[in-house]
């Protein structure tokens, strides 16, 4: 009776994930297609509890539905597209275009199934302890977790320098007026790295 | 004494390398030294070498000095040796002797010149070259000078480059003789393959010992080797070339027809004359070639105006006796022919050159007149230089063409229509060179003249005076060199008409160009006389003729390959490249989604393929 | 607890989801809704490492998750700031501008 009750909960948490997942991407307004991304997620997270594995079903909510969601908020916020931006989705997003990236897709997903489907010999899924986690990240992954920080060090530091609005770089900002004030020379793809 | 022989082509050679590396930097007066002095010094030296040469029994004329060997390639073994004979030397004093006067006389005419180094950095090479091409005892150092000699030539008559005529003159010198360099390139190598070796005493011995009289392939080279000394020389067909080489600066011109370059095709023949002994059709084609070159020529100068151009014309008809004379087997006659024409032509243009200098750089004849007061000592010159060239006794032109006309008569190749060219070609002669000095000298002066005077001016044109009055009774060493000619019995209604036709020539050119009697010059300037004027003007058409023959076929056919069919089949490499290239650059057109799309498609098959087949 | 076929099911939820996250990039201009999608792609990785980890009951598959996470974290932050740039340039999200890319 326990074990209906898992699998009907697996099987609605799943088609709720599939669903919100084809509902963001088909969204006009992002901070909606925002929402479905944390609908989408935090159905995964439910899902990677059932499967033992709550330390990362709390890392799922915490990071993707937390930290990651704000970002995007933030960002969608400082570009402040508001109805132009639905608008101009509606133009992009045209019916005939669903088809191609549709059948590569299905394709893929032809060749996942079988790759994917079969192959375990599994007795089923068992809980996996934060602690063994925590005993492996610090263990024999030691040097995965090094990687990790280095990664995150990089991307805070590309993310501020890549971001940083132009007017602070000084000597740059005003070569940078004077070529738009000479738009007709075509130095324009040139500038703006920095 | 004869072992400094190799310090007479050292020393100009000695001379252009200081000059060379100068670069035009040295004070001028160390240039003349430099430039005058290292042909001066090898004259001394050939002077001295003479002294001990004729001191010597006839006989034993020959010396030989080996300097290093060029290069070993099998039993080829060309080595930087000399080779002096009576020959040689001979034409050792025509070089030097002349070409020191000639650079004497440059030092003044060329003083203000800015490229005044350069000009002796040139000349000193060309007679550098030059006597290497004398003394060369085998046939490839003869090819090395004698490339030299077309080398310098071509720098020299394109010595005012700034104007681009002068260039064009210079590149129609260097083609036209390239043309019968490689006939005389090709001669060589035939030579080798048929006698194993190119040192010259070895050749002709083994020459007269291999093939019989008359045999095709002694025919064959020294029809080759003719080629080339048409084309070094001047003559039929090859003549073109050497009027248009008067854009050089005049004593250039004395250089190139007096002491070196053209000589060097009658030095040729005369050096391999056992060649030509052997065959008699060769022998038949070069009389041939110098009657109908000196006739040609003489006929043009006739109608010609301007100074230098007149001299040109002179030059050939008068190569073209040194090639009669060498095609009657007259050897010593010839080169006799080409001493006195060397003192009486470079006397000849460096007069022009003073003439052309007072009358500030005007040519034509017809503008000037009437100078014999102006300039005293250029009209002494110039008219022992026409007595000369107009071969009337005692000057030094009657002696050598009086023994060539004589030759002519009784040779087996000769015979008396070809006699009776070269005298026709004598009374010619006469004609356009009294016409030349009487017009230049006498009647109405046009322009205001103003002699140059001087040492460097007024020596040369005295002494080469001199030689050209009596250099006829020099003595040439030439007997143990080159065969003498039988002594000839002529009739003396021949010798005779030989000697009077000049004279009428002269006679006539009083009458028509200082007398000026109009009947007669009504008949030149009128009808048909006048139309056959203007065609030996353009000099019997031949620049027309060779320009529709050969330049514009071959310019045309150099056009239509310039791509180069050759090119085209590594072209189809280069153009596949660069048409694949540009397949691939389509495919990166700026569009991420394309990428992302491109990348799951590949991804796809890698794994499809991982599934399916593993 | 669970059948075998669990695990398959697990499997092709996580393929359903990567090919959702597919198409969601190849069709969207707007370079948010790609970001977003690019997320579903991870997270669908993520889902199936952590699927193969339980089923082996082994801590690796979630140390992987962490791993892909971090990469996930990372590249949003800066793909995020190129999004910024890309916005100051040209006033607009369309990544069909950066065409000017192409060789």
């Amino acid at each position: 009776m326990q074990d209906t009750f898992f699998l009907v909960i697996f099987y609605v948490t799943a088609a709720v994930a599939v669903l919100s997942t084809l509902l963001m991407i088909s969204r006009l307004n992002a901070v909606h297609g925002l929402l479905y991304l944390i609908v989408s997620s935090l159905s995964l997270a439910i899902i990677f509890y059932l499967l033992g594995a709550p330390f990362a079903a709390a890392l799922e909510v915490i990071i993707y539905a937390g930290a990651i969601m704000i970002l995007f908020v933030f960002v969608v916020m400082m570009l402040n597209m508001g109805h132009k931006g639905v608008e101009q989705e509606r133009q992009w997003l045209k019916p005939g275009g669903w088809i191609g990236p549709g059948l590569l897709a299905l394709v893929l997903f032809a060749v996942f199934v079988p790759a994917l489907s079969g192959g375990l010999v599994s007795t089923g899924p068992r809980l996996v302890s934060a602690k063994a986690v925590g005993i492996a990240l610090f263990g024999p992954y030691l040097l995965v977790v090094e990687l990790a920080s280095f990664l995150l060090l990089a991307g805070l530091i590309g993310a501020y320098h890549i971001a940083r609005p132009p007017e602070i770089t000084g000597d740059d900002s005003d070569s940078l007026t004077s070529a738009r004030h000479h738009d007709d020379i075509a130095i324009e793809p040139l500038q703006g790295a920095g | 004494m004869l072992d400094w022989l190799w310090l007479v082509p050292g020393l100009p050679f000695l001379g252009f390398l200081i000059l060379f590396a100068g670069q035009g930097k040295m004070p001028k007066r160390w240039t003349t030294l430099v430039g005058v002095g290292s042909v001066g010094l090898a004259a001394l030296v050939t002077l001295l070498i003479a002294v001990e040469f004729y001191g010597t029994p006839e006989a034993a004329l020959t010396y030989r000095q080996t300097l290093w060997t060029w290069m070993e390639a099998g039993s080829l073994k060309p080595g930087f040796s000399l080779y002096l004979d009576g020959l040689a030397l001979s034409m050792l004093f025509v070089i030097t002797g002349v070409g020191f006067l000639i650079h004497l006389y440059a030092s003044g005419y060329m003083y203000e010149d800015e490229d005044f180094p350069r000009f002796f950095t040139y000349t000193n090479l060309f007679v550098a070259a030059m006597v290497m091409l004398v003394l060369a005892d085998n046939l490839v150092l003869l090819f090395l000078g004698w490339e030299g000699v077309g080398l310098c030539s071509y720098l020299l008559i394109g010595f005012w480059y700034r104007d681009p005529e002068n260039g064009r003159c210079a590149r129609k010198a260097f083609i036209v003789t390239r043309i019968g360099d490689t006939a005389f390139a090709i001669g060589l190598f035939l030579l080798f393959r048929e006698l194993g070796t190119l040192d010259i005493q070895d050749a002709m011995s083994a020459a007269t010992a291999t093939w019989p009289r008359d045999s095709g392939t002694a025919t064959l080279i020294a029809v080759l080797l003719l080629g080339g000394a048409v084309g070094k020389s001047a003559q039929l067909p090859l003549q073109t070339w050497l009027p248009d080489a008067m854009a050089g600066p005049t004593p250039v011109s004395a250089l190139i027809h007096a002491a070196t370059m053209v000589t060097a095709g009658v030095y040729l023949i005369a050096r391999t004359h056992v060649l030509f002994q052997l065959s008699t059709d060769a022998m038949q084609l070069v009389a041939l070639v110098g009657v109908l070159t000196l006739l040609m020529s003489g006929f043009t100068a006739l109608t010609q105006t301007d100074l230098k151009r007149i001299l040109a014309y002179s030059t050939i008809s008068q190569i073209g006796y040194m090639f009669l004379a060498l095609g009657v087997g007259a050897w010593s006659s010839a080169i006799f022919h080409l001493m006195t024409h060397a003192f009486f032509k470079a006397l000849l243009f460096l007069t022009a050159g003073s003439i052309i200098l007072s009358v500030h750089h005007q040519q034509d004849i017809f503008k000037m007149g009437g100078l014999r007061k102006a300039l005293p000592v250029p009209f002494a010159t110039f008219l022992v230089g026409c007595l000369g060239l107009t071969a009337l006794p005692p000057t030094s032109g009657f002696f050598s063409k009086e023994q060539i006309l004589n030759a002519v008569w009784s040779s087996p190749t000769g015979g008396q229509l070809i006699w009776a060219g070269a005298v026709l070609g004598a009374f010619i002669t006469a004609i356009y060179t009294f016409r030349m000095f009487f017009i230049v000298f006498f009647g109405e002066q046009q322009t205001e003249a103003h002699e140059h005077k001087g040492f460097k001016f007024h020596v040369p044109l005295i002494v080469l005076a001199v030689l050209a009055a009596v250099g006829g009774f020099f003595h040439l060493p030439l007997t143990s060199a080159l065969p003498h000619a039988g002594h000839d019995h002529v009739p003396l209604g021949v010798e005779v008409t030989a000697i009077a036709l000049p004279m009428v020539g002269v006679l006539l050119a009083y009458l028509l160009f200082y007398r000026q009697i109009p009947a007669l010059r009504q008949l030149f300037e009128t009808g048909p006389l006048k139309s056959l004027a203007a065609f030996f003007y353009s000099g019997w058409a031949m620049d027309w003729l060779y320009d529709r023959l050969l330049v514009k076929p071959f310019v045309a056919l150099a056009r239509w390959n310039s791509k180069d069919l050759v090119d085209q089949l590594p072209a189809v490499v280069s153009r596949g490249a660069a048409l694949f290239h540009r397949l691939l650059s389509l495919s990166q057109n700026g569009q991420l989604r394309y990428y992302v799309a491109t990348m799951a498609l590949a991804s796809l098959v890698v794994m499809a393929v991982a599934v399916y087949t593993g | 607890m669970v059948d075998v076929a669990l695990i398959d099911h697990v499997f092709i939820l996580a393929a359903i989801l990567f090919c959702l996250g597919l198409v969601g990039v190849l069709v969207r201009r707007n370079i948010i809704f790609m970001l977003i999608s690019m997320e579903i792609m991870l997270n669908a990785a993520g889902l199936a490492f952590i699927a193969a980890g339980s089923a082996w009951g082994q801590p690796d598959g979630q140390v992987m998750f962490l791993a892909v996470v971090t990469l996930g974290a990372a590249e949003v932050a800066v793909a995020l700031g190129l999004t910024l740039l890309l916005f100051r340039r040209y006033q607009s999200v369309d990544v069909d501008n950066l065409k000017e890319l192409r060789g």
